[in-house]
């Protein structure tokens, strides 16, 4: 079953983040201006520090340690030091349930 | 005689030791903020830095302005020394908050002030950014901090002439010579991603470019004046920055996951933390980058109960600083540990090991590993 929930839509405030672990693996669910939600994996693709305690501004999250860049609806790396893009993830919203998509 | 036994070398001995023991790229202490309140702190905004630039461009205009009106007059003097602190000691926190990308909400604003302000201290942005990451990943790590200003034992004159900005114009100069004729050193290539080299190129011919034709009005004017304004500020403006510089980690701990250990933060005058854009709170930078430097204040009173505490001047700070820089000529393990208040959360020593001043530094070669960082 591909389609994991991860939180309550209540649980992110609007722009803002959260960590979410699942089978060994970390994602980052965000809930961006508009309400709507994304999944990103959750560390950064500079060095391995979690985007959980980052900044969401607008569609860009800032990792916390040097103030690398994600647009976290495409993954693309939009500021150094982050060169590599990071993987993003499906979602939708299933009776007040974010879920992800992990093939 | 001291036992100069530690290897700064960026691929060096030490480097690879720090490592071995993972002190690298290792998880460092944090006080806990709720995340609310974080999140608040960290807020971006454009004013305060639009306010503070338009200050300081204006100044530094009318300085420079009143400095060519004068010149050569010993007059002019005073206009010179103005401008050259903000072109060199102002620019450099610049360069610092703007590279972090917390100056500015609006992005592009950012970057339009780290490029003046990295043309200003002849610094490279494509490789300062880089370094200035690796300062933040490896905080006084030997062998992979490049941002350490003064080894164990100290080099004394080099401190000295540190203040005439001697080493600031020739090392960055001479870098910049060589990645005009493409040329990166093998250490600068150890953090700058091979994708960003060309960028790192094209910038430091531009300022070549721009260098040249100063030198050309130079002499078709038959005056240094032109090098007044561009350049030379680097060797009559940077001892603010040096000041404040030699306060944030001189003295304190080698080898810690602990910015309460190895990082300073110093109450100072107003004018100085214009200058200084508020890096005086800096182990509350060091902890929290992300916060912009008008809410480090706000920080600094959120957390203040879980550092050691502030140093109430820019005295107190090299009363501190002087005497320990001697004592390691006779022991270079020796370092200030400052003493937390009750409130604090105690040191970790499941870290970095118990590390007590004057005993041996985890992480330098010729001392037994330390058990405690398995
Ligand atoms: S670890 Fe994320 S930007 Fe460096």
């Amino acid at each position: 079953m591909p389609w994991i929930t991860a939180c309550s839509t209540d649980d992110i405030e609007t722009e803002d983040l959260m960590r979410f672990d699942h089978a060994g693996r970390s994602f980052a669910i965000y809930r961006s201006p508009d309400d709507e939600f994304f999944c990103t994996d959750g560390h950064c693709t500079h060095e391995r520090v979690h985007l959980a305690d980052g900044l969401v501004m607008d569609y860009v999250v800032e990792c916390p340690k040097h103030n690398g860049q994600f647009d976290y609806r495409t993954g693309e790396a939009v500021r150094a030091p982050v060169c590599v893009n990071l993987a993003t993830f499906q979602t939708r919203v299933e009776d007040g349930q974010v879920q992800i998509f992990i093939p | 005689m001291a036992r100069t036994n530690r290897d700064y070398a960026l691929l060096g001995r030490d480097a690879r030791l720090a490592e071995e023991i993972g002190l690298v790229s290792a998880a460092w202490y944090h006080t806990e903020i709720p995340r609310k309140l974080m999140k608040d702190l960290m807020q971006r905004g454009d004013l305060p830095a639009i306010r503070d630039t338009i200050i300081l461009f204006a100044t530094m205009i009318g300085s420079a302005a009143a400095g060519i009106w004068l010149w050569p007059s010993w007059w002019s003097a005073p206009f010179w020394a103005i401008y050259g602190v903000l072109y060199a000691s102002a620019m450099d926190s610049r360069w610092h908050e703007c590279g972090h990308g917390t100056a500015f909400r609006t992005r592009w604003m950012n970057d339009a002030l780290y490029q003046i302000a990295c043309f200003c201290m002849l610094r490279n942005p494509v490789v300062w950014r880089w370094s200035h990451a690796r300062h933040h990943t490896d905080t006084i790590i030997v062998g992979h901090d490049p941002e350490i200003i003064a080894m164990r034992p100290a080099v004394v004159a080099r401190l000295i002439l540190n203040f005439f900005g001697l080493f600031e114009l020739w090392g960055n100069g001479k870098a910049t010579l060589q990645l005009i004729f493409g040329h990166m050193p093998e250490t600068t290539c150890s953090f700058v991603p091979a994708s960003e080299q060309p960028k790192a190129f094209r910038i430091a011919r531009i300022w070549g470019l721009i260098y040249l034709s100063t030198a050309a009005l130079a002499v078709w004017l038959g005056s240094i004046l032109p090098f007044m304004v561009i350049g030379m500020p680097i060797l009559f403006g940077s001892w603010h920055m040096v000041m404040t510089g030699y306060m944030q980690h001189l003295g304190l701990a080698e080898n810690v996951l602990d910015h309460r250990l190895n990082s300073r933060t110093v109450y100072i005058n107003p004018v100085s933390r214009f200058i200084y854009w508020n890096m005086n709170y800096h182990v509350e930078h060091h902890m929290f980058p992300m916060v912009p430097y008008h809410a480090l204040p706000r920080l600094h009173a959120l957390i203040r109960h879980d550092l050691p505490p502030a140093h109430p001047s820019i005295l107190s700070a090299y009363a501190e600083i002087i005497p320990t820089l001697a004592r390691q000529f006779r022991n270079p393990d020796w370092f200030v540990k400052r003493q937390l208040p009750a409130t604090a959360k105690p040191y970790r020593p499941e870290f970095h090991g118990d590390l007590e001043p004057g005993q041996p530094t985890p992480g330098i070669g010729g001392y037994p590993l330390p058990h405690a960082a398995e």
